[in-house]
Order: structure tokens, then C-alpha cells, then sequence
């Protein structure tokens, strides 16, 4: 019995989405066509690229609920940039580079920030990265004057509309960041601190951790993806609108991480799990979208998705 | 004269796990207002005796005859409600909640549909007076030291009208006198027509408050006998399986009584004050000595200790490593200096539970063990193999999770993961707590062995065995302060004991 419970934690959310595929290339039509796998995993791309951040903070014990707000801010930062005919951005060159580079390490830096409130500060991560999800989504309506910001720019946005071999860019890119943070987990001495500092704070700092640079990474890192979320976003719709990029984010986010196996009281990651968690919470809307159930109906399967993916790992802690 | 029927008789109680037999036809007896003693080494038996009789586990065989009843308790709850109840050694009550509502948890009294506070906070008074404890019960429980959120246990356990209370370690977190203390509740519990059965490694203890004792090994009843019919020594014999003479001529811990070749001046503490904790604590420690940090609970030991491994701020002292003044501003700064520092409580300071032991032994060592960011994986599992096999750690696999081990493995684990980093200095906090004597001696001797290597030991231990047989010397403090230094001829129990009560040692005071 427990033997089983063991295997529905470990592989439940596999087989879930292995379910959840299966179904629909029975009972919907036009399922496998490349258009409908493209939309799912564009839609899919964004989210889970966020999730491997905010699943490195979840490992520490910590939340971010701050992403979709540095996701605007990125995305407002970038189009200033991209619409600015200023030097040095009016090489195109240099536009482009620096619309990718500021951005994201803007973003970083506020995740920085995060970090200190909460290894200096000592201040709840919720409250903490609640800070941000409030003035942050502000500091971007501030820098476009809450205007719409509009543009053109192909090299820049490849990043959301490019597609190497007939894959959309991002989903490559997600799959990159996904492979390189799971192996990163498993094999790099920072992948074993996250998970010691999320598993026990105190033993990890009598270790010898330095536990207040871990944690301050993790926010960093999840502040880093959150900002190349932004451009994809925004590339993909040619505009940048701090009203709306990132908008509901972290609770799509940790709704994968949740989903996804990874235990909200730190100390076990699975990034690839997020990958699982967000592909099963969009492939749920998309069947009951494709089979006529209203978008508020389905919300509703999602969070008792969430209430049951959560309820299967609170066996593991007891 | 016949002999009055037992309170509880488990007989022949056999217990079987996939590959281990736990139990193998043992029995207990204990007898009505007695104070029974369950002794033996961790996997004897006795921890899964009790949780058949609590009804944490089913028996495969044997009876259980509670009161003149046969019984079979499915779950503690059914245990507690049939007058079975447990206390435990981490008190599972809620810290944020009142005395009162802890005692009641679950069946408060009711008045017209809603709690009856006023009758609640009464009787809660009532039942702790009777114990001879005097605490406001309407404040919340986190503000009471551990003693006294154990009394606070044991009358909930009380008020469930038990007829037999089971108490699981319960000195160990407790100074002389909150035991004291306890012992006048069990006494008072025996008066009131409670039986005890106390399940300790705590000699001492069980010579002071138990009448009859019951030894356990490899599964089995070794043997039962009245208290005042046994030596400790002979306990300790029968415990171990080994032969009384033996342990006669070498003592009742694994510590040589040869001196050590102290060399260098290794670490040197002076005057470290921080806050009411920490006033005026000095310890100096050379290479290849064993020194002794002694005192009640609350003297500032643990303080001082971790106060010299960088885990605490002072506010005013020096700590010199050979020679030369430092300042540590983390432990990770300590750990590069070469001191490791093994907490006192396992589990909330040592283990990492969720992580295997490699991952738990190796753990102070990662940054020695990567290249690039990335662990050397190959000779991690070399690193963890070795020293398995070194302390004879007992584990399914390096791979196992750490909370999965028994106490006295986890210990070990937690000081290999000090010594695979080869330290110059060793602080040591308690680091036979809670262990089994077969334990227990093993890492006396493994504590000994490394001073005759070199290392510098500093050893908090508030058993007066380990300091009297096992240090070179024994700094006492009181009060936060360091109040006497004794060296090893002169170190008795007698001497320490006088210098904790008193704060001078035979020879006078410290500068």
C-alpha cells in the first residue's frame, strides 16, 4: 500500500498527462496536428520557464509571487529600448542586444532585492515578493506612462515568433532551461545547497552553508527567467502592455510546481515535474475548450487538480 | 501469599517486518502502582514493544491483558481512551495554544454548547497542582521551558484517566531539577494509583524512581527483576551481553583512561559575553586533548560552543585558533578553518532528513568534493563508503534516507560528516544523547581514538561519567561563566557536581 502511494507520487503526474494525451487523440479531432501541438506548447512555454524558478525557490522553502510583475517590467524596459532612437540603441544591433540583455538582468536584479528582504530583512517570503507583485506591475505602468508600446523588431522577436525547425523557439528554449536546471539540481554543489537549505535551514547553516547566498540566488535566478518570460511575451504579441504581460503568472506557476510533484515546505525539487504539472494544467483547459465547456468551468477542474496533485504529496510528509 | 495480578501482561508478543524480526515471543509485565523500568539497546525491541501495546502497530502473536482484560489497541487513540497513554520524547502538544487547552485538546468541557473556559482553567490548575506545579494555565505553551510542557503531557495523559503512563525518554531534554521534579510526579502517580513504565537509557534515572526493571535484547525478554536486586553495572552487562567482569575492569564508558599527548594551544576562548547567555566564558583546547564543558542546563555550554563555531554573534570576546585572533562571522567561516561543530538536538540542527546519508555525511565537505560547480560523484561515494565502514554505521545503503536510521546512526553519520573533513578541532554537544549504550560506547572510543591522532576535542556531555573517564580536563560553567577547571586526577563527580552548585572546584576559583 505504501509501495503504491510511493509510485503515485513519483510517477502520478507522468501518467496523468500520459492520460490526459491519450484521451484526447482518441476523442478529439484535429488533435495532432502540428498547429494544435504549437499553441499548446507556446502557451505552455512561458509558464514553465517562470515554474523552474519558482521551483528552485519552493525547494528553499520560500515563494515568489512576484514574476508576473517583473515579467511587465522587463517587458516594459524592453520596449523603451526597442522604440528608442537614442544612442547607443540606434545601431540595430545594439537595440536588439540590449532589448534581450537589460531587460533580463533588470529583472534579475529586482529578484536580488527579493532576496535581500528576506535573508537581511529576515521578512516572510510572501511578504516579501508581495512587495513587488504590487509595485512592480506599477514601476512598468510608470516607465511606459501605462501607454501601449507597439513595434517591429524580427531579430528581437525570434524569440517568440522564430521557429528553428518548425518548433517555436521558446518551447526550445524552455526545454534548454529545463534540462540544463534539473541536471544542475542533481549534480552541481548549488543544486544540493538549494535542497539542504530548503530540507533543514539550521543543519544546512552548521554545515558551513552560506545559506543567505543560496537563497539569495534562487530569487535572483527565478527574477532572471521571469524577465526572458517578459520578451517572449511581448514578442509574441508585438507590443508591450505593463496591464497585461505576466498577468495571474505566479499562481499559473505554482500551480506547475504544485501539480508537478515538488512539495511546498522545500527540500525536494523537480523540474521536470513542472514541465509535467504546467503541460497537464493546459492540456485539461484545452480538452474541456475543445469539447465546449466554458473557460470559467474549467478553471474550476483546474484547481481541483491542483487540491488533488497537492493532497497526493502531503502523504510523503506524514 | 498470592501475587497480585499484573496491570498489564503482554505475553509472548512476537512482531515481524519485511526482512527483520523485531520482536521475537518477548513479554512485560508491569505490576499495578509500580514504576516500571523497559531497558535495552536501540533495535533490543523496546520501541516496537511499546508501539504494539499503543496501538501503533498489530502484533503477529502473543497476548495482551490489561487490567484482567484481553486488549488489542488498533490505534494510539483507541490506547489512550482505554487508559494507555504515552509521552513522548519530543512533547506533541501545540506550543501556540494555553496550558489548559492542551491538557483538554479534544474533549473540552461544555456549557450550554460552547467552551467553558472558567471550568477548563480550573481543572487544569487543579491537576498540576497536584503534581506540585504551579504555572499560569491560560498562557500559550511556547513560553514554558521543556520541563514543563512535558508535566503538562503527562497531565493530559492523566486527566484521560490513565492507568498506565508510558514515558519514552523523558529526562533526556531536562536538568537535575526538572528531574527532580518529575520524579515527585511519578511518585505522586504511584500514589494515586497510576503505573509508570519508563522507557530510558538514563541509568541514574532509572536507579532513582523505578522499582522493577525489564531488559530487553535482539528481541527478546533477557530478563526481569526488582531494582534493588541489580547492580548498574550488572544492568549494563545484561544489556550488551557481556560478561560482568569485563566491564568491571574497563568502566561504564568506552573512554581509555590513558593521558593524552597534548601538544599545541589549539583554540583559545576568552571572556565571551553575548547577552544574559553568555557572560564570561573562557575554554582553551590543545591538540590531542579531550576537554569537558560542564554545567546545568542553561549555563551557557551550548552557547559558548556555538559562540566559538561563528553560529552566534558576541558581543564582546576573543577566540584565538593557534595563536592568532579570529573572527568568525558564519559556521562556514569555522569550517574552513578546520573546526566542525556537532549540534545537540539531530534533528532540528543536524540531519537533513529528506537527503540520504551520503548526502548527509558529505554534506561540509561539497566544496572540497566539486570541480567546476559540479560534485565529484565517484569520490563521493569513496569518501561515504570509507567511512561507513570506519564508524560501522548500520544502514541499507548510502543511498538510504537519513531519517529512516536509528539515533546512534544518525549520530554517526553527523560526525563522520566532521571528520571526513578532516578537522583540527572537534566541538562535540551531547554527542552520546539518546543513544544506546552498544552506540554510545562506540563513539566514546571513536572520540578518543581521534584525540590520540591529533585532534583537539572540546566535549559538552552532562553525563559525569564520559567527564570524569574521558577528559583530559573539565571547564564547569554556571551562569554563563566559566567558574572552574578541573583536571583529570581530581575530576570525580563529586568535585564537578560541587563546582556546578557551588562554582569553585577543590582548588579554588578560576582567574
Amino acid at each position: 500500500m505504501a509501495a503504491a502511494r510511493d509510485a503515485i507520487r513519483t510517477y502520478g503526474a507522468f501518467v496523468a498527462l500520459v492520460l490526459l494525451v491519450l484521451y484526447n487523440l482518441v476523442f478529439t479531432p484535429n488533435f495532432v496536428s502540428a498547429q494544435t501541438i504549437n499553441v499548446n506548447l507556446t502557451q505552455v512555454a512561458t509558464i514553465v520557464i517562470v515554474g523552474v524558478g519558482m521551483t528552485l525557490v519552493i525547494a528553499t522553502g520560500g515563494i515568489d509571487l512576484s514574476v508576473g510583475s517583473l515579467m511587465a517590467i522587463s517587458g516594459a524596459l524592453a520596449g523603451i529600448i526597442l522604440l528608442s532612437s537614442q544612442p547607443p540603441f540606434d545601431n540595430p544591433a545594439a537595440k536588439v542586444a540590449a532589448a534581450f540583455v537589460l531587460p533580463v538582468l533588470a529583472a534579475g536584479a529586482f529578484g536580488v532585492f527579493n532576496g535581500f528582504q528576506v535573508t537581511r530583512l529576515r521578512i516572510q517570503p510572501v511578504i516579501a515578493t508581495l512587495v513587488l507583485f504590487i509595485a512592480g506591475r506599477g514601476i512598468a505602468q510608470v516607465m511606459t506612462n501605462g501607454n501601449l508600446q507597439a513595434f517591429r523588431n524580427e531579430s528581437f522577436q525570434y524569440i517568440g515568433l522564430g521557429r528553428p525547425f518548425g518548433i517555436p523557439f521558446q518551447v526550445i528554449l524552455m526545454l534548454a532551461i529545463v534540462a540544463i536546471v534539473a541536471w544542475a539540481m542533481r549534480a552541481t554543489i548549488f543544486g544540493r545547497y538549494v535542497l539542504a537549505v530548503g530540507g533543514n535551514e539550521r543543519a544546512a547553516r552548521l554545515a558551513g552553508l552560506p545559506v543567505n547566498r543560496v537563497k539569495v540566488a534562487v530569487y535572483a535566478i527565478s527574477g532572471l527567467l521571469s524577465g526572458v518570460a517578459g520578451l517572449i511575451v511581448i514578442s509574441l504579441n508585438s507590443s508591450s502592455d505593463a496591464n497585461q504581460v505576466g498577468l495571474n503568472m505566479e499562481l499559473d506557476a505554482i500551480a506547475a510546481v504544485a501539480v508537478g510533484g515538488t512539495p511546498l515546505t522545500g527540500g525536494h525539487a523537480t523540474v521536470v515535474g513542472t514541465l509535467i504539472g504546467a503541460c497537464i494544467m493546459q492540456l485539461t483547459r484545452y480538452t474541456l475548450l475543445a469539447h465546449g465547456i466554458p473557460d470559467a468551468l474549467a478553471l474550476v477542474v483546474k484547481a481541483g487538480i491542483i487540491v488533488a496533485a497537492v493532497n497526493v504529496q502531503r502523504q510523503r510528509s506524514s | 501469599m498470592p501475587e497480585p495480578a499484573p496491570l498489564l501482561a503482554m505475553e509472548r508478543i512476537s512482531k515481524s517486518f519485511p526482512g527483520v524480526v523485531a520482536l521475537r515471543e518477548a513479554s512485560l509485565r508491569v505490576g499495578r502502582d509500580e514504576v516500571h523500568a523497559l531497558v535495552g539497546q536501540n533495535g533490543a525491541g523496546k520501541s516496537t514493544l511499546i508501539k504494539v501495546l499503543t496501538g501503533v502497530y498489530r502484533r503477529d502473536a502473543g497476548d495482551i491483558v490489561l487490567d484482567g482484560g484481553s486488549v488489542d489497541f488498533r490505534s494510539p487513540q483507541e490506547a489512550q481512551a482505554n487508559g494507555v497513554s504515552t509521552i513522548y520524547q519530543e512533547v506533541n502538544l501545540i506550543p501556540f495554544r494555553s496550558v489548559s487547552e492542551n491538557i483538554f485538546m479534544g474533549r473540552e468541557p461544555r456549557r450550554f454548547g460552547l467552551i467553558d473556559w472558567r471550568r477548563m482553567n480550573r481543572e487544569s490548575g487543579a491537576i498540576l497542582h497536584r503534581f506540585g506545579i504551579d504555572v499560569d494555565v491560560t498562557k500559550p505553551l511556547l513560553n514554558l521551558n521543556v520541563a514543563i510542557q512535558q508535566m503538562v503531557a503527562i497531565a493530559r495523559a492523566v486527566s484521560f484517566d490513565a492507568r498506565l503512563v508510558v514515558m519514552d525518554e523523558p529526562t533526556s531534554s531536562l536538568d537535575e531539577r526538572e528531574v527532580a521534579t518529575l520524579f515527585d510526579v511519578i511518585r505522586q502517580l504511584k500514589r494515586d494509583g497510576v503505573s509508570v513504565l519508563f522507557v530510558s537509557h538514563r541509568l541514574d534515572d532509572l536507579f532513582a524512581v523505578c522499582d522493577r526493571v525489564t531488559i530487553m535484547r535482539d528481541g527478546e525478554t533477557v530478563e526481569e527483576r526488582a531494582i534493588a536486586d541489580i547492580t548498574k553495572l550488572e544492568l549494563v552487562a545484561r544489556m550488551l551481553g557481556r560478561d560482568l567482569n569485563e566491564v568491571r575492569r574497563s568502566g561504564s564508558t568506552s573512554f581509555a583512561a590513558s593521558a593524552h599527548h597534548a601538544a599545541g594551544q589549539l583554540l583559545e576562548a576568552t571572556d565571551l559575553r553575548r547577552g544574559h547567555a553568555l557572560q564570561g566564558a573562557d575554554v582553551s583546547v590543545r591538540a590531542g586533548e579531550i576537554v569537558g564543558l560542564a554545567g546545568l542546563l542553561g549555563s551557557g555550554r551550548t552557547e559558548t560552543a556555538r559562540a566559538i563555531f561563528g553560529a552566534d554573534p558576541l558581543d564582546a570576546g576573543e577566540v584565538r585558533i593557534d595563536g592568532t585572533a579570529v573572527r568568525f562571522d558564519s559556521p562556514g567561516d569555522a569550517v574552513r578553518a578546520r573546526i566542525g561543530f556537532s549540534p545537540e538536538d539531530r534533528k532540528t540542527d543536524g540531519i537533513v532528513p529528506w537527503m540520504s546519508v551520503r548526502e548527509n555525511l558529505t554534506l561540509a565537505l561539497l566544496p572540497r568534493l566539486t570541480r567546476l560547480g559540479v560534485v565529484d560523484a565517484a569520490r563521493q561515494r569513496e569518501i561515504v563508503d570509507r567511512f561507513i565502514k570506519r564508524l560501522g554505521i548500520k544502514t541499507a545503503g548510502p543511498d538510504q534516507p537519513i531519517r529512516e536510521l536509528s539515533g546512534g546512526n544518525q549520530q554517526k553519520v553527523l560526525l563522520a560528516r566532521w571528520l571526513c573533513t578532516d578537522p583540527r578541532l572537534l566541538i562535540l554537544d551531547e554527542p552520546t544523547r539518546g543513544i544506546d549504550v552498544g552506540a554510545k560506547g562506540e563513539i566514546q572510543a571513536l572520540i578518543n581514538e581521534l584525540a590520540d591522532d591529533g585532534l583537539g576535542v572540546l566535549m559538552i556531555s552532562s553525563e559525569l561519567d564520559e567527564l570524569t573517564e574521558g577528559c583530559d580536563r573539565v571547564v564547569v560553567m554556571r551562569d554563563g561563566r566559566s567558574v572552574a577547571e578541573i583536571e583529570h586526577n581530581e575530576a570525580t563527580q563529586g568535585s564537578i557536581m560541587a563546582a556546578m552548585a557551588h562554582g569553585e572546584s577543590q582548588e579554588g576559583t578560576m582567574a
